[in-house]
């Protein structure tokens, strides 16, 4: 018998439901977006009349692109997401490396502080961080935005975990080929760590990618700005809200995900999955 | 040999908690001090005020309502975001007609920023002529105002939070289920077992793990995603969608009033880690029970 | 130009940079955009033609978000040791900014003279929001008031003149019940008015209170309050009345941001909203539409809104000078007249009414002069020492009262108490 029997592959009841479920959810998930899509290429005064001869235009895009750096504000945030990532890694990795494979006096205490981060988080100590950047000369610098997250209690606690998994014997089998700490870590305990990598890296991304309050306060200058805050400027609503606008906005920066999500969704999931995240 | 591994794990660690120090500690016990003070102002400097506003708290209705409200909004988006998100990861993983427009629709709240989407739920949730309204009129409903009466809008801005989260826990779902052995499910089919039996008895044992790192990011979430609050309700009506984060920040950054924040934010992390260690514990036990 | 001339040209403007660099002055300005996108750029082709006159200053216009936003900003960079030089501020966070004590009167940076030609020149009802303790804290910039906009088509349709606004209490309620269409399921199609209470409803409802003959709701030293005289609990009953007894507005809050839509798409056929939406009304609207000024009740009365100009403290004297000669730049007559006709605020000073260019607009757009001609009737907005939070406290019991969790007299009651007990530290 091959592998590929479905019990529930012919026509029944309960798989029609399954199948309804599915694109039910999925209707409801995508609205804002198509409401977006429909907002963006219509005039404005269809902002809230679906008819379907409703005239297309490019122009809500043209004024959005107009009204701020997009393409800069995009870059700004790539550079952001890669920069955070790359540094919660690598000083998250060490650390973790070091609590999941040393003894050393003030470990316990030492950890029950990295969790304490994962509970409070970096937004509500803002105007304490401000005053340390300030003192630092950060402030309005990409470095900045980044910096309170680099050493993540997550990744630490995460990563821990998972190098505790790893059997000690790989350890001193690397140890005895004279293989050093750091090499070891790089050899040995990144590549089977990938997986929860992934995992963190999704949720850091996404983030930071998201994140508005402390980008907000800390930038003031075009090279620096993510695209959350450039975003906002369409979202003030002292004066009335310009939907057409701000979808077009919303979508001129958030096409190139979307694109590639739906581009390589397969190959992006495969890998996910293959990485075995649990 | 002993020392010489001390002085290896304090380099690896120096890094991360130099900046773990000066970022989040050193601010937050600065927060724990301030919560004695009063608020400085620039004609009048701080004193000290002991427990003053912790006893404040007390008889504050609006600090009150956020606790309630904040107790809601969690108990609704955690199960919530979590179940929808294991149903959208089972209805996604194998086979199923558009499984690429599927997972893409699921995923879209990730790559949309909240600050912008918001707006876009404002108008479904316009009363007269928003999306809402316009699909209930043509079913023939009465009208509602669902962001605009403090009976529903707690619940409106909580679907929002639902929709923004789930998709995004979808992936780590899919991922775990992809680890369940394929000749599990074979063996399953063979002996006649129900799809409702095999998840029971198969799948939901193996994916734990999953379930708990995704329970633990909802619940910080709960109390982290106030961003639409900014948008929609600005905590309103009446302060019925009040959340502790978004009353935490209007009392620090449009009161000023630092010390009176700053006891709330001892609060909330209070709060936090109640929760959270709970949920630790049982994270960590799984973790080492593998 | 040749490139080698432009570098040549670059250089020598190099050289005499670094020769003047003890000259140069660094500003730094922080602005919020409260009317959508466009007027932004506004402000940066403003500062930057600044420049281009002043070589020697150098502006960095940073764009702040809402006015929330900036003020949070410019409070963090304060307390952190990095305030700007000016920012434009809400004419209410005066007091804030006072009792901070991170902004400088500008009376002490200009002439006895200019006292009198300069901050003596604008409208004494922005003054009343940018002055206290005897000095002037504000210099009034975008500056707004709201009106009253009513929908020319809907209002023959109804059977109504279509060229006269409501001027009083009775006649919106009449005219809003000739302009309620209900369908034959009795919902609602189109509202007769539409107050929008979201978010920040006790401007909007100052106007209420001034036209039932209050004058503002605070004392000029923004110490006392006045939340539950007759007149306030009148005005309130009024403003309930209108979705409960007449059935002439939708019920529950009203969103800020949506007015403009509701009133574009004909959900609502008069709206009361901020003149900084004209520009938006004007360019979209497809049908006739009339502005108006708010419905008088004893007498007429609107607030006033909008953002000053402050100048913050811990500057060096050359940048102060530079900042207060950018000021003074910016709110004469051509600058302002620019600004008024890019995004509808209403322009400060008498004098830049009398321009050619504002004349011509006002003559394409007399709409515009009904925000000028209404501020000989305006009370200041509510500000107070603690302001956003009394504001707060005021909003939240006006929406109690809309909702229907507290009668009106019982919420500002409340209002008044909770207020009280805050400002008795500033007694």
């Amino acid at each position: 018998m091959t592998t590929h029997v479905r019990p529930h592959s012919a026509f029944q009841p309960d798989r029609l439901l399954f199948v309804i479920g599915a694109w039910l959810l999925a209707l409801i998930w995508i609205l804002p977006l198509a409401y977006a899509i429909w907002t963006a290429f219509h005039p404005s005064a269809y902002e809230t009349r679906f008819t379907l001869l409703a005239p297309l235009t490019l122009e809500n895009f043209q004024r959005a692109w107009n009204a701020a750096p997009f393409a800069r504000y995009f870059l700004n945030t790539i550079l952001l997401v890669t920069m955070v990532l790359t540094a919660q890694i690598v000083l998250c990795s060490l650390a973790a490396f070091a609590f999941a494979r040393f003894e050393f006096p003030g470990k316990n205490i030492l950890f029950a502080l990295v969790l304490i981060q994962l509970l409070v988080m970096p937004d509500v100590l803002l105007v304490r961080n401000y005053a340390t950047m300030r003192t630092l000369g950060l402030v309005d610098t990409i470095l900045a935005i980044g910096l309170p997250y680099f050493a993540s209690g997550f990744a630490i606690f995460l990563l821990r975990q998972t190098f505790k998994t790893i059997p000690r014997e790989l350890d001193d089998a690397a140890r005895v080929e004279g293989c050093s700490w750091l090499g070891l870590l790089w050899r040995v305990y990144i590549p089977l760590a990938r997986p929860t990598m992934l995992a963190f890296g999704l949720v850091s991304v996404s983030h930071h990618w998201n994140n508005f309050i402390w980008p907000l306060i800390i930038t003031s200058s075009v090279e620096t700005r993510p695209l959350t805050v450039g975003l906002s400027i369409f979202a003030t609503t002292d004066s009335g809200i310009e939907w057409s606008i701000i979808t077009a906005a919303t979508l001129i920066t958030s096409a190139p995900l979307l694109i590639g999500f739906l581009l390589f969704q397969r190959q992006f999931v495969q890998s996910f999955m293959r990485a075995g995240v649990k | 040999m002993f020392r010489r591994d001390w002085l290896i794990a304090f380099t690896f660690l120096a890094p991360a908690l130099i900046l773990l120090f000066g970022f989040t500690h050193y601010p937050a016990i600065q927060t724990l001090i301030d919560s004695f003070w009063t608020t400085p102002r620039g004609r009048r400097p701080a004193t000290f005020a002991g427990l003053g506003n912790y006893t404040r708290m007390l008889e504050d209705d609006i600090f009150r309502r956020a606790m309630i409200n904040n107790a809601i909004y969690a108990a609704i988006t955690i199960p919530t975001s979590v179940a929808l998100a294991l149903a959208m990861a089972l209805f996604v993983q194998g086979r199923i007609l558009g499984r690429g427009f599927l997972r893409m629709a699921y995923f879209t709240p990730t790559v949309l920023p909240l600050i912008a989407v918001a707006n876009i739920w404002l108008f479904f949730y316009l009363p007269g002529f928003g999306l809402f309204e316009q699909l209930r009129s043509w079913a023939g409903f009465s009208p509602r105002n669902w962001i605009g009466t403090p009976d529903t809008a707690l619940y409106a801005v909580t679907v929002v939070t639902i929709w923004s989260q789930a998709g995004f826990f979808m992936i780590f779902y899919l991922a775990a289920l992809q680890t369940i052995p394929p000749s599990l499910r074979d063996a399953a089919a063979i002996e006649g077992c129900a799809p409702l039996t095999f998840f029971r008895r198969v799948t939901w044992p193996l994916i734990m793990p999953t379930t708990l790192f995704v329970s633990v990011n909802a619940t910080i979430n709960a109390f982290r995603t106030v961003d639409h609050i900014f948008v929609m309700t600005q905590g309103g009506p009446n302060n019925a969608s009040m959340l502790l984060l978004y009353y935490i920040y209007e009392q620090g950054f449009r009161f000023w009033d630092t010390a009176y924040a700053s006891a709330l934010t001892v609060v909330m992390v209070t709060i936090l880690a109640l929760i959270g260690i709970g949920q630790f514990f049982l994270l960590d036990r799984k973790v080492h029970y593998r | 130009m040749t490139n080698t001339l432009k570098s040549l040209l670059a250089g020598t403007a190099a050289i005499a940079l670094t020769s003047t660099g003890a000259l140069a002055v660094d500003l730094e300005f922080y602005f919020p955009v409260a009317v959508g996108g466009d007027a932004a750029s506004v402000i940066e082709d403003l500062t930057q033609a600044y420049m281009d006159e002043n070589p020697d200053v150098s502006i960095n216009a940073v764009y702040t978000g809402s006015y929330a936003d900036t003020t949070t900003r410019a409070i963090t960079a304060a307390r952190g040791g990095n305030a700007p030089q000016l920012a434009i501020l809400l004419s209410t966070d005066m007091f804030a900014m006072i009792d901070e004590d991170i902004v400088l009167p500008w009376d002490d940076f200009v002439s006895e003279e200019e006292l009198e030609s300069w901050i003596g020149g604008f409208y004494p009802a922005f003054m009343r929001n940018s002055q206290t303790e005897g000095k002037t804290w504000g210099i009034p910039f975008q500056r707004s008031t709201p009106v009253l906009f009513w929908n020319k088509d809907a209002f023959a349709a109804a059977g109504l003149d279509a060229d006269v606004a409501p001027e009083t209490w009775d006649d919106l309620v009449e005219f809003g019940k000739a302009l309620t269409i209900r369908d034959d399921a009795g919902n609602v199609t189109q509202w007769g008015v539409r107050f929008p209470s979201s978010g920040f409803p006790s401007w909007l409802y100052t106007g209420l209170v001034a036209s039932n003959g209050q004058d503002a709701l605070a004392n000029e030293a923004g110490t006392e309050v006045y939340f539950n005289t007759p007149e306030a609990v009148g005005a309130l009953e009024y403003l309930v009345s209108l979705a409960g007894e007449h059935e002439i507005m939708a019920p529950g809050i009203l969103d800020w941001g949506a007015t403009p839509r509701a009133f574009l798409d004909g959900e609502s056929a008069i709206v009361w909203t901020t003149t900084g939406n004209l520009t938006n009304i004007r360019a979209n609207a497809t049908f006739d539409f009339g502005v108006g000024m708010l419905p008088a009740n004893v007498r007429p009365g609107a607030p006033t809104g909008g953002g000053n100009f402050y100048l913050f403290d811990g500057a060096s004297d050359e940048q102060l000078e530079a900042a207060v000669d950018f000021v003074k730049w910016a709110t004469a007559p051509e600058q302002a007249a620019d600004w008024s006709i890019a995004t509808g605020y209403v322009a400060p000073r008498e004098d830049t009414w009398d321009t050619t260019r504002m004349q011509e607009y006002a003559q394409e757009v007399p709409g515009a002069l009904v925000a000028r001609e209404q501020l000989q009737y305006a009370v200041p907005e509510l500000s107070t020492f603690e302001g956003p939070r009394i504001t707060q406290l005021l909003n939240d019991n006006i929406a109690a009262a809309i909702v229907g969790d507290k009668t009106p007299a019982q919420a500002l009651a409340d209002a008044q108490t909770a207020a009280d007990a805050i400002l008795a530290a500033y007694q």
